[in-house]
C-alpha cells in the first residue's frame, strides 16, 4: 500500500504550550482518512503544518514520497497536496470563476501564462476548465457571481473545487460538512465520493461522524497533541482513551 | 480645442498616469505613498538625458521609466518586508529622499529647478495616457491582475495555492515605479521645467486619494478618480473660492457613503449583467 502523507515524530510548541507531541501517523493513497479530536486537539495545527503554515519544531513529514518537513509552504502544492480551510477563506470581492482560475496557478506559472491576457479569449481553456468543474459539482449557476454574496454552503463546496482545480491528487479539507444543512452534507458526500472514485485521497478534519463514517475508511484520534488512537471508526469508537476524552471520566461517588 | 481645455486635458492625462502608478501597488495591498519620488526620478532623468545628452525624447522618457523602475525593484524588495502603516511610513520616506536629494543636485540645478529645452506636445502627453490606460486594461485581463487580487485579499492562500506573494507585490511596486517615471519624464518635456519641489509628499497623497476615492477593486478606478479630482475642481469653478468647500463637501460625502471607492466590481457586474438582459 502507496502512503500519500507521512508524518513522524511532528512536535510544535506555541509560546511553551505544546500543541502537536511526537505526532506519527500515515494517510494511505487512494482512501480517505479522518483526523478526529476533541476541541483544541491540535487538528488544524496538523493541517497548517503539514501545507507549511506552521514549521515543525521536530519530525518530518513526507508528501507523495517528497520530504516536505523543510520546503517553504509555496512550493508544497507542486508535491501534489492542496487544501481547503475552515473558516473559508474565498477572495470575496472575485466571482466564483475567478477564485478558480486563481486556484489553477500551479498549473499555469510560466510568465507567459501570467502575462497572457486570456480573459479577452471567449471561451478560453482555462474559463471552460473551471465552468466544468463548477458543472460537475453543481455550482455551475454560480460561476459568475461575486463570492461574498453567496450562501455560506455554496462557498464551502467553491473551497473544495478550488482545491482540486490545483491538480492535487491530495486534498486536505478542514471540517468540511460544518454549518452545512443536510442536503448540502449529502451533496457534499457525493462529491467526495466521485472524488475519491477518481483515485484522490483524503485527509479530513471533521466534528460530524456520521459523516466520517459514511466517508472515511481510516481514523487518527487526536487529545491534546498526541495521537490516542487510530484505525477504522467502529474500532476507534470503543477505546477507552477516544470515550475519555470525549465523554470524559466519570468520577467515583 | 481652446488652450484652456488642452491645458485641463494635459493635467488629467498626468494626473492618470500617476494615478495608474498608484494602483498597481496598491491593487496587491501595497500603499505607495512615495509615487512622486518615482515621477522625480523619471523626469529627471529624461531632462538629463534631453538636455546634456542630448537624446530625443521617446528613448529619453523610456530610460526615465526605466531608471524609475530600477529604483522601484531596489528599494521595493527590501522595503516590501514591512507591512500596512510601517510599508506606507517607509515609501513616504522614500519619496522625501529622493526629492530631498535633487533638491541638492547641481548638476540638475539643485533648488533653483532645471529648465527642459526639448517640449513634448498635448498630442504626446495624450498619446501615453491612452497607452497607459489600455495597457492596463490588457494586464487587467491577465493572470497577473487575478493575483494582485489574491495577494491582496489572502496572502497566505495565495501562497498555498503556489502564487509568489513577495514576487507579484515586487513586481506590481517595480511596474507602478516605471509608469511613475515614464509620466514623470513627459512631464518634464512637456512643462519645460521641473523642480524638486513639485515632486513633494503632497502630489503623492492626491494621487493616492484619486485612486481610494474611484475606488482598487477595477481597473476603471482610478481612470474615474483622477477624472473626479480633476474635472471636477473645474465645473465649479463658478463658485469662486465657494468651489474648494463645496468640492469637499461632496468628497467627504461621497467617502461616507462609499468608503469602497466609487467604481466596484459589484457595480460592474450589476451593470453587465443590465446590459446582458435588455
Amino acid at each position: 500500500m502507496s502512503i500519500a502523507i507521512s508524518v513522524e515524530g511532528l512536535s510544535k510548541s506555541f509560546a511553551g504550550v505544546q500543541a502537536i507531541r511526537n505526532l506519527s501517523f500515515a494517510v494511505p493513497k487512494g482512501g480517505a482518512t479522518a483526523l478526529i479530536g476533541p476541541n483544541g486537539a491540535g487538528k488544524t495545527t496538523v493541517f497548517n503544518m503539514i501545507s507549511g503554515v506552521y514549521a515543525a519544531d521536530a519530525g518530518r513529514i513526507v508528501v507523495n514520497g517528497t520530504d516536505v518537513t523543510a520546503m517553504p509552504s509555496r512550493r508544497r502544492i507542486r508535491t501534489g497536496i492542496a487544501r481547503s480551510f475552515q473558516n473559508i477563506r474565498l477572495m470575496p470581492h472575485l466571482t466564483v470563476l475567478e477564485n478558480l482560475l486563481v486556484g489553477q496557478h500551479v498549473r499555469a506559472s510560466s510568465l507567459l501564462d501570467l502575462l497572457t491576457p486570456f480573459r479577452l479569449v471567449p471561451n478560453h481553456r482555462w474559463k471552460r476548465e473551471a465552468r466544468a468543474a463548477l458543472e460537475e459539482s453543481g455550482l455551475g449557476r454560480y460561476a459568475d457571481e461575486t463570492v461574498s454574496g453567496l450562501p455560506y454552503g455554496v462557498r464551502k463546496r467553491i473551497d473544495l473545487v478550488r482545491a482540486t482545480l490545483a491538480g492535487a491528487d491530495v486534498l486536505m479539507l478542514d471540517e468540511p460538512a460544518a454549518g452545512l444543512n443536510p442536503s448540502e452534507t449529502h451533496a457534499l458526500r457525493d462529491h467526495l465520493r466521485a472524488l475519491l472514485g477518481r483515485g484522490l485521497t483524503l485527509l479530513v478534519v471533521e466534528h460530524d461522524m456520521k459523516f466520517v463514517d459514511s466517508i472515511c475508511d481510516n481514523v487518527v484520534v487526536l487529545n491534546f497533541g498526541e495521537k490516542i488512537a487510530e484505525g477504522p471508526l467502529s474500532q476507534v469508537r470503543r477505546h477507552p482513551k477516544v470515550r475519555e476524552a470525549y465523554i470524559g471520566v466519570e468520577e467515583e461517588a | 480645442m481652446s488652450g484652456y481645455l488642452t491645458g485641463v486635458l494635459v493635467v488629467l492625462a498626468f494626473n492618470v498616469i500617476a494615478a495608474y502608478a498608484v494602483y498597481l501597488p496598491l491593487a496587491a495591498g501595497q500603499l505607495n505613498l512615495g509615487i512622486a519620488g518615482f515621477m522625480a526620478i523619471g523626469a529627471y532623468t529624461a531632462a538629463y538625458l534631453t538636455n546634456e545628452m542630448g537624446w530625443t525624447i521617446l528613448p529619453a522618457v523610456v530610460a526615465g521609466g526605466a531608471a524609475a523602475g530600477l529604483v522601484g525593484l531596489v528599494v521595493g524588495l527590501p522595503v516590501l518586508r514591512t507591512h500596512g502603516i510601517y510599508l506606507a511610513m517607509a515609501t513616504f520616506a522614500l519619496g522625501q529622499v529622493i526629492s530631498a536629494i535633487f533638491l541638492n543636485l547641481d548638476v540638475v540645478g539643485g533648488a533653483a529647478g532645471y529648465p527642459v529645452t526639448e517640449y513634448a506636445p498635448p498630442a504626446a502627453v495624450f498619446g501615453l495616457a491612452i497607452g497607459v490606460v489600455l495597457f492596463m486594461l490588457l494586464l487587467s485581463s491577465t493572470r497577473f491582475a487575478l493575483y494582485l487580487a489574491a495577494v491582496k485579499g489572502d496572502p497566505t492562500v495565495a501562497d498555498l495555492l503556489g502564487i509568489s506573494v513577495r514576487g507579484i507585490q515586487a513586481a506590481a511596486f517595480t511596474l507602478g515605479a516605471i509608469v511613475a517615471g515614464v509620466g514623470g519624464g513627459l512631464y518634464a518635456h512637456h512643462f519645460s521645467f521641473i523642480e524638486a519641489q513639485h515632486f513633494s509628499v503632497l502630489l503623492s497623497v492626491f494621487t493616492v486619494l484619486y485612486v481610494l476615492f474611484g475606488g482598487t477593486q477595477t481597473v476603471w478606478g482610478p481612470l474615474v478618480g483622477a477624472g473626479f479630482f480633476t474635472l471636477v475642481p473645474e465645473l465649479l469653478r463658478a463658485g469662486d473660492q465657494y468651489r474648494y468647500a463645496i468640492f469637499a463637501f461632496v468628497l467627504i460625502l461621497f467617502m461616507a457613503i462609499r468608503p469602497q471607492g466609487l467604481v466596484t466590481t459589484a457595480m460592474l457586474r450589476l451593470r453587465r449583467r443590465a446590459g446582458s438582459a435588455a
